[in-house]
């Protein structure tokens, strides 16, 4: 036992006054960029990293040498956990994933701090102090309400051990990641909000946003991409993506952060869009702090919320209200002030990239709608309900689907004004080909399927176009350097392009079995063959493994894969037997096979089996969208210093 | 063509602004439209046992139910293995479900679930889909209040948690 858990809490608490100076400061120094108080806000926040960054190891340290004298150590971790598992438990669970949360904070404004040269001293310090008030907020909560060091004593000799379900590769990733994403918006929140105060919105204030934004989002979008992977294989569900409340709560930012980008795009080029883009910066990250709320609060009843309590949830739901009613006051205050100079005629790149952000902004809507209905139904005490995941494919797919469409027809269209001669030659050309390819999908899938026609047929249209896009600038612009950010922006749609493509197959084509089966019975399944060969028991670092062997084979009777199924019983928490799938993958489909549990003949076994085509595509789109978002950043960072 | 670049600016700005209103009504309209259309189909209400042997649940559509699983209550079909049978309470009363498909990780005897599906004339609720809790710690924040509620009101003779 160390008295590193004190120290550890005492460094949270000694931020509290540092951060109180780095958010008071830029206001006491005015307009004045030779203030002494900016440099010493900024050194502020550099403290503020560094004691939060202490915190942070001394609970990861407290992890790392399994001192169980830490409660929050003690309920989430074992010393047979792997040590890896033990540093990606310290954000397993609600202390430790909201200290990672200012964390995160923390690293984002020393990022603006260190790399953000802005047109203004004042306006950056100003903007690192509104990052200060959210890091106020959140760092009064973790040591009042929810502090990760708190003593368990006696302390036990052993911990209860993290749950088996995040005991993944995936988990280690996905958290951290998504909270890069979530709270990294905070950052176009308060330049959103420092230039509501200045009234200071002009083009130069957009490309200052722009690289910010983007890699927020790039962050969010690889961060969802890996909460659905790690779903998928995980929770033997055989599905990426399930409409959970807690899928929802970051789904809603990534599309707000979507229509934001495109905004941002508009009014850095055409100085119009501005009110709606700044209402944009402040609802994307209003809307993560209620993920936030949603998942940290155990309101919803949804398989992720791991803690429930309601005195946390009042306290993050009040802090949400004076943030986000803030910024919207402040809105609403100077709103009227703002002045578009740019104006477009009804067909024109801008109208498209309007109609872009309405469905963005809609789809957003109806999710939200659905995902606090039940809570409103239920505190107004009239019943208990859950809406099903039918509604959001009714709903959301005809909303976002165009969406596919429109981003293979606005990059073509100027800005401005654009006419019928910049689409029609291209229609012409491309439509036949993209109309055949699409017809011929599904008869290569095996059975029609007028959906998946529309969707591949508008996903391979866009994609088309991207190309040939591609091609014209590339000959044009021999330097890709001055054409990189409209080079990601064609990558970013060839990504949403192949992400459809696999969304609609996956979801149209996917078949599933789940059977009883003897030792050497063949079934049959799309096309495949499954054999189950023989069952083994084998053993893992911290768990028991009962584990089947099953061979797989194509149509000829090739054998293409033998798999591995488990059942793994934790030691540390023996009653709990947890599925452990075992996939072939390709770029065409993946074969599923998850163990269920053997009939007490003890000669046969229950088994779950799926295929699922094209489903790799889903997450491929979104790494190619991730990649692009990263490489505009850069792009638009490096236009910023030009 | 050229002639609207003439126009006087203002005359432009509208004409922008109700470009904006129209895409904006437009979309609000087909997506209320269909929010409301698709929420009214798949709502699913929880009931507890009490509430649904009570006949206070619906026997025309879906809903959920949750509650503990009662200890020795899980029984395999004979005839089709992958059927199970098992019975929920809320300490209070019982209700018998039928499944049929693999139960999730974490469904067990004496552990709290929430099951979705339809109640058949005989009174046996078929389950389509069974969830389980997902942590030591945590458990369906409605089984709780189903569990509270149950034990709330006195009843002759309570059922023992095991």
């Amino acid at each position: 036992m160390t008295l590193l858990p004190e120290l550890g809490h005492f460094a949270l608490i000694m931020a509290l006054p540092v951060v109180v100076l780095q958010a008071a400061l830029p206001w006491l120094a005015g307009r004045n960029p030779q203030s002494v108080l900016l440099p010493f806000a900024f050194w502020a926040a550099s403290a503020q990293t560094f004691l939060i960054l202490f915190a942070y190891l001394c609970l990861s340290y407290a992890f790392a040498s399994d001192d169980f004298s830490v409660r929050y150590v003690a309920e989430h971790s074992n010393t047979r956990l792997p040590l890896p598992y033990k540093l990606a438990a310290v954000w397993g669970a609600h202390e430790g994933s909201l200290l990672l949360w200012v964390l995160v904070l923390a690293f984002w404004t020393q990022a603006l701090v260190v790399f953000s040269r802005p047109y203004a001293l004042a306006l950056k310090a100003q903007t690192v102090a509104v990052l200060g008030f959210i890091s106020v907020g959140f760092l009064l909560f973790i040591v009042f309400l929810s502090n990760p060091f708190e003593r368990l004593l006696p302390s036990p000799d052993e911990g209860r051990d993290l749950n088996p379900l995040l005991q993944d590769p995936g988990l280690v990733m996905h958290p951290p990641i998504l909270y890069m994403g979530y709270v990294g918006l905070s950052v176009a929140f308060a330049l959103a909000v420092v230039a509501l105060i200045n009234k200071r919105l002009d083009p130069q204030w957009a490309r200052w946003l722009r690289p910010w934004t983007l890699s927020a989002w790039s962050f969010l979008t690889l961060g969802i991409a890996l909460g659905s992977w790690w779903a998928y294989h995980e929770l033997g569900w055989g599905g990426w993506w399930f409409w959970d409340p807690v899928e929802n709560a970051s789904f809603m930012p990534w599309l707000v952060a979507t229509a934001l980008i495109h905004s941002l795009a508009v009014s850095e080029r055409r100085d119009t869009f501005k009110s709606w883009t700044v209402l944009l910066a402040i609802l994307a990250f209003s809307l993560s702090l209620l993920g936030t709320f949603l998942v940290r609060s155990g309101v919803l009843v949804s398989v992720h919320a791991f803690a429930s309590d309601p005195e946390r949830g009042l306290y993050i739901l009040i802090f949400l209200f004076v943030v986000s009613g803030g910024a919207l006051v402040l809105y609403a205050l100077r709103a009227a002030d703002i002045q578009s100079k740019g104006v477009f005629a009804p067909f024109s790149r801008e109208t498209f990239l309007l109609i872009n952000n309405v469905l963005l902004l809609v789809s957003a809507a109806v999710i939200l709608v659905a995902t606090l209905y039940p809570l409103f139904m239920d505190a107004l005490n009239l019943g208990k309900i859950s809406v099903g995941p039918p509604y959001f494919n009714q709903v959301f797919v005809p909303l976002a689907l165009p969406l596919v469409l429109l981003a293979g027809i606005g990059p073509l269209l100027s800005w401005r004004r654009a006419d019928m001669s910049q689409l029609g030659p291209i229609v012409t050309r491309f439509i036949a080909p993209v109309l055949l390819l699409a017809a011929l999908v599904p008869f290569a899938m095996g059975r029609w399927s007028a959906p998946v026609f529309v969707a591949v047929a508008m996903a391979f249209w866009t994609i088309l176009v991207m190309l040939y896009l591609f091609i014209k600038e590339f000959r044009k612009e021999k330097k890709v350097i001055v054409s990189l950010g409209f080079f990601s922006m064609l990558i970013a749609h060839i990504g949403l392009g192949v992400f459809a493509i696999g969304a609609a197959l996956t979801s149209v084509y996917s078949a599933e079995k789940e059977l009883m089966v003897r030792h050497g019975e063949r079934l049959s399944l799309s096309g495949y063959e499954f054999e189950l060969l023989r069952n083994e028991e084998g053993v893992g670092s911290n768990y028991r493994a009962f584990r089947g062997v099953i061979r797989v084979y194509d149509d000829d009777g090739k054998v293409l894969a033998e798999l591995y199924p488990e059942r793994r019983t934790y030691l540390a928490q023996p009653d709990n037997p947890m599925t452990e799938a075992a996939i072939d993958k390709n770029v065409f489909r993946d074969l599923y096979v998850a163990l269920g549990d053997p009939h007490s003949d003890g000669v046969r076994q229950r088994l779950r089996l799926y295929y699922r085509p094209f489903i790799r595509w889903v997450w491929a789109g979104a790494l190619i969208m991730t990649l692009a978002g990263f490489l505009a950043a850069y792009a638009h960072r490096k236009k910023q210093h030009a | 063509m050229a002639s609207s670049f003439r126009q006087p600016r203002v005359t432009q700005r509208q004409r922008q602004r109700m470009v904006f209103v129209v895409t904006v009504v437009v979309g609000l309209a087909a997506a209320t439209a269909l929010v409301l259309y698709s929420l009214g189909q798949n709502l699913l209400y929880f009931y507890s046992p009490t509430q649904v042997l009570n006949g206070q649940a619906p026997a025309d559509r879906d809903f959920r139910v949750g509650g503990m699983v009662v200890e020795g209550s899980v029984l395999h079909d004979e005839a089709n293995p992958l059927t199970v049978y098992f019975s929920l309470t809320d300490y209070r009363s019982q209700i018998s479900l039928a499944y049929t498909g693999l139960l999730p990780d974490l469904f067990a005897e004496g552990q709290g679930t929430v099951a979705s599906g339809k109640l058949r004339a005989d009174g046996v609720f078929v389950a389509r889909q069974v969830l389980a809790k997902h942590d030591e710690t945590y458990m369906p924040a409605e089984v709780v209040e189903a569990l509270e509620q149950g034990a709330a009101e006195p009843i002759g003779v309570r059922m023992s948690p095991q």
